[in-house]
């Protein structure tokens, strides 16, 4: 399977649960597979749609957005927002011909390691299954070298939580 | 073969191309306008909510964007089968009012009237506001400047802007007047008044007055006969906001009347693979080519078409005036170039109604808006617009969101007819061996600026003022010359 | 001899013409201060003119209208090599406008829409046609492109006055620089500047209360009685989209009852309105589980056409998948 087609993911996580999870995952050596390019962000409250949008635009094939448990946040309410946005996001993001499967929204405790693996594994087969986005706005679109998204998103809200 | 572009018609609202091909001797065979512009709104407005049509179709024409807001509001309020409340329907009536006299203003002293006024062969550099400003001198170029203002002022008040307004919504408006703003619209509104009247006075003196130019108007160059449309209200009399649409034939006779959701009974319109704007037609009448006639169903809609279809005007000053226009013309009137007097016409009557309608009692009542109760389903709004009847059709699904649009738009009424005036004048006007001046080419461009055509509309599709190409080919379809101001 | 001003219109409905018509009598401290090389909507100027101008030989050319077609893209490329400076003007411009939202859908459809529907009689499905042989000849049109793009895809862009159209006392102020410019009495304004607006959002302007921070529903205007006139739309329910749009107005719109609905642009800082507004709606709806949340999001039922409506050929994604695969 050489020419497998690897959809590149990039996943916002918050620093207190999931991105323990996924570090917890790394760790215990879980398996999961590396299309993933993780970017840490405080608290799932502080994912700006605009993030969403400009990996999807630069060549990311689907994003992952992680978060703590409902009532786990360590700013109180903040994942809600951030269901909400997602939520929203959604459904605009329906318009625009983008598959729901491309942007998920997962919670992870940083006890669930093997969970989040599982979460990754699945949504990396779903949008394997969609195959590559390869946003056509500017074409021809080069593939997002690791890191480079994150580097270029510009700090936008002022609500960080 | 000769080919003449004129590119782009200018002082026009849109784009628009003139192609003239001649044949061996020298003579015009055909000329075609082409309308080389589609933004699509038709499409893009399926799935937004029917609520927004008002601010959406605005920007079909920002010279004439209060004519799709109410046609919208109109459209929108029948989804809904909603009746907003009397005041709400006589502010968009006084908008409306204000609106027609600025924009017949705008299009008499800045885009058409300046042939007139200026004359067809002076040098282009004048041939424009400023050239008139210069030629009737700085007083009546202030008078200008000051109506359009209070048009526009008025706008404001009520509609929330200069352009494109955003108040009226499905059942309503967003907002009341209240009496201060009241007063100031009344006071704006006698001046109009007086305006309308100045308007009909420079143009008796300066067009009526000069007999080369009233030759031109009863002159063959610009005259067909064709059917005539036009919104009138209960007793046959011009009505640009409500009422029903009248049509009659090239010898004045009655063809029919009917209301806006019957309008696909009456009118179809045709596909030209050459140009992206469509040629509507009256359907029992049917199409025929380009050619007038009452076997045609060509048929025209402006200020010339309202006057001819409707039993007078509803307000005493320009009742006199339509009386004077058709003893002198005869009725129905089928000269292009009276289009600019029955607009001044219009001009005077929009102002007596906007000061009627100021001074309303019922004008400042807070009840503006009714909740619609009925699901969603099919409506039909229609006005005149400053160029020609205005049609807005929807249909949406049970959450008001639309699945179809329909607009047959105020300029694209006249796309046949202005295609008619122009071969018409372009065969009167290049005969073989006549050296094609340039003023010669702008009374072909007089020929479809009397219109007004609005390729911003048309082009709902299309954009705003109208630049206007007129090649020139030879017999063997060639290119032989690009004549240009 | 005084420098040369030009005015254009692309894919424009000719609002931001009149809109500075709209000046009233500063119309003619225009004249005083250029000469007008090239205004077809006000003057007789013929394109072959401006192709036979200098490069360069235009001081500034207002430029309003989306890039729809060839010519419009044409257009845009002899202005940029005629003009010294290259003003985006007005939504259509600078963001796409509301024509722009039809890169929602296919240029195909937008086809099927115009020719193919209830008044229009056309059994042979014909469409208008590039070229098109006439008996006397052959006829073109210029080709319609798949996606509506900015003046800024398209070519260089100097500056950027925003709006739809942009307020006439917005356009008196910028001319009134340009003014200054040509008499020496000011520099010219850094490049890529927003001209004409402000620098904070329509919120800001907004005379409107704001004192709760939660909505529990959205509605649309028809379902709702008359509203009260002090406080915020959007706390009333009512979409409204201040908190993304870059002020300069003087909030016209919720002034007179009626939301804004974004025509001023991305806020200053907002690299995607419709993101921003995505953000600031999600954050004030006042629900916690999934179901509730979509309820809330039910009175809402066309985010991309609400949150993009102006801007969305200039944002991130710039038009729906279909259409952009369309071009090529
Ligand atoms: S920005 Fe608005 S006013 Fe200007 S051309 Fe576009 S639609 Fe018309
Ligand atoms: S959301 Fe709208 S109504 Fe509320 S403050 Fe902002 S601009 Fe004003
Ligand atoms: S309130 Fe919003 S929509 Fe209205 S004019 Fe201002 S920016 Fe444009
Ligand atoms: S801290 Fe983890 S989602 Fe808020």
């Amino acid at each position: 399977m050489t020419d497998q087609f690897e959809p590149v993911i990039i996943g916002f996580t918050c620093n207190w649960c999931s991105y323990r999870a996924a570090d917890l995952a790394g760790t215990a050596r879980i398996k999961y597979p590396p299309n993933v390019r993780l970017i840490r962000l405080m608290c799932s409250g502080r994912l700006d749609p605009t993030f969403v949008l400009k990996a999807l635009s630069e060549g990311a094939d689907g994003v992952l957005i992680a978060g703590c448990h409902p009532g786990e946040c360590h700013y109180l309410e903040q994942n809600y927002k951030a269901l909400r946005r997602h939520r929203l996001m959604q459904r605009t993001l329906a318009q625009f011909g983008i598959e729901p499967e491309r942007v998920r929204l997962t919670w992870a405790s940083a006890a669930e390691g093997a969970k989040f693996a599982e979460d990754i594994t699945e949504m990396v087969e779903q949008v394997r299954k969609l195959g590559p986005l390869n946003w056509p706005a500017n074409l021809p679109t080069k593939p997002v070298p690791v890191g480079m998204v994150a580097a270029e998103i510009p700090v936008l809200s002022e609500e960080v939580a | 073969m000769q080919r003449i572009t004129i590119d782009p018609l200018t002082r026009l609202e849109g784009h628009g191309k003139i192609e003239i091909f001649l044949d061996e001797a020298g003579d015009v065979a055909n000329a075609y306008l082409q309308v080389p512009e589609l933004r699509g709104f038709e499409r893009f407005c399926v799935g937004r909510p029917v609520e927004e049509m008002p601010v959406l179709t605005n920007r079909i024409c920002g010279v004439c964007p209060e004519a799709h807001h109410m046609a919208a509001a109109k459209a929108a309020d029948a989804v809904y089968g909603v009746t907003p409340p009397p005041a709400a329907k006589k502010l968009r009536e006084l908008l409306y009012s204000a609106f027609f006299f600025a924009d017949h203003t705008t299009h008499f002293f800045i885009l058409g009237g300046p042939d007139f006024i200026m004359g067809p062969d002076t040098p282009v550099a004048e041939r424009n506001i400023l050239g008139v400003i210069k030629k009737v001198g700085l007083e009546i170029g202030g008078k200008v400047i000051q109506a359009r203002k209070v048009g526009h002022r008025t706008v404001e008040i009520i509609g929330g802007r200069k352009v494109h307004p955003c108040t009226a919504v499905p059942g309503g408006m967003t907002k009341s007047l209240s009496e201060e703003e009241r007063k100031e619209i009344e006071t704006m509104g006698r001046w109009a008044v007086e305006f309308g009247q100045f308007a009909l006075q420079t143009f008796h003196d300066l067009v009526l007055g000069n007999p080369e130019y009233l030759d031109m108007i009863l002159g063959d160059a610009y005259t067909h006969k064709t059917y005539y449309m036009g919104l009138v209200d209960a007793r046959n009399k011009v009505n640009f906001y409500d009422g029903r649409v009248r049509i009659v034939g090239p010898d004045g006779s009655h063809h029919g009347t009917y209301s806006p959701n019957e309008y696909t009974d009456w009118i179809a319109e045709r596909v030209e693979p050459w140009s992206y704007l469509k040629f509507p037609y009256l359907k029992k009448v049917g199409w025929n080519g380009f050619t007038d006639g009452a076997d045609s169903g060509i048929y025209m809609a402006t200020p010339l078409a309202r006057l001819n279809v409707a039993e007078g005007m509803a307000t005493p000053l320009a009742q006199a005036e339509y009386e004077k226009f058709f003893a002198t013309l005869g009725k129905p009137a089928h000269s292009r170039l009276a289009i600019h007097w029955a607009r001044l016409i219009e001009l005077l009557y929009a102002a007596e109604r906007w000061v009627e309608l100021a001074t309303d009692p019922e004008i400042t009542s807070p009840d503006v808006r009714a909740l619609p109760t009925a699901t969603p389903t099919e409506g039909v709004g229609i006005v005149e617009a400053p160029r020609g009847t205005l049609t807005h059709h929807y249909r949406t699904d049970q959450r008001g969101l639309l699945t179809m649009v329909n607009l047959v738009v105020g300029t694209t009424n006249n796309n046949a007819a202005m295609s008619l005036s122009i071969g018409k004048a372009a065969k009167s006007l290049i005969k073989a061996g006549t050296v094609v001046t340039e003023g010669l080419l702008n009374r072909i461009e007089m020929a479809y600026r009397a219109y007004d055509p609005c390729l911003g509309c048309a082009t709902h599709s299309l954009p705003g003022k109208i630049p206007l190409q007129v090649s020139i080919h030879d017999a063997s379809g060639e290119v032989v010359d690009v004549v240009s101001g | 001899m005084k420098p040369k001003f030009a005015m254009y219109w692309a894919a424009a409905c000719g609002g931001c013409e009149i809109a500075v018509l709209n000046i009233d009598e500063k119309v003619l401290d225009l004249d005083a201060n250029f000469e007008v090389a090239f205004w077809p909507a006000a003057m007789d100027v013929k394109y072959k003119e401006v192709e036979a101008m200098e490069d360069e030989s235009i001081l500034v050319t207002l430029f309003n209208g989306g890039i729809r077609t060839d010519e419009n893209e044409h257009m845009a490329k002899l202005l940029r090599r005629k003009s010294k400076l290259l003003v985006a003007f007005g939504s259509c411009a600078n963001e796409g406008c509301i024509p722009g939202l039809a890169n929602l859908g296919t240029r195909e459809s937008i086809f099927d829409c115009a020719f193919d529907n209830p008044s229009t009689e056309n059994p042979a499905h014909l469409r208008p046609q590039i070229a098109c042989q006439v008996p006397e000849g052959v006829l073109t049109l210029p080709p319609l492109q798949a996606v509506v793009r900015t003046l800024d895809q398209v070519v260089e862009v100097d500056y950027h006055v925003p709006g739809c159209p942009p307020e006439s006392h917005q356009i008196a102020a910028v001319l009134d620089v340009l003014i200054a410019v040509v008499k020496g009495e000011a520099e010219l304004p850094p490049k890529g500047a927003v001209l004409g607006a402000g620098d904070t959002s329509v919120c800001d302007e907004c005379p409107r209360s704001r004192d709760v921070k939660h909505i529990d529903k959205l509605s649309r205007i028809q379902e709702l009685p008359v509203l009260d006139t002090e406080v915020c739309l959007l706390e009333q329910g009512l979409m409204c989209s201040g908190p993304a749009t870059r002020s300069g107005c003087n909030s016209r719109c919720p002034n007179v009852g009626a939301p804004c609905i974004g025509c001023y642009g991305a806020a200053p800082g907002v690299l995607d309105q419709g993101a921003r507004l995505m953000a600031a709606i999600a954050s004030v709806i006042d629900a916690k589980e999934p179901e509730a949340i979509d309820r809330v999001l039910d009175g809402l039922p066309d985010p991309a056409g609400t949150f993009y409506r102006f801007s969305l050929a200039h944002s991130l994604l710039r038009a729906n998948r279909a259409a952009l695969a369309e071009q090529e």
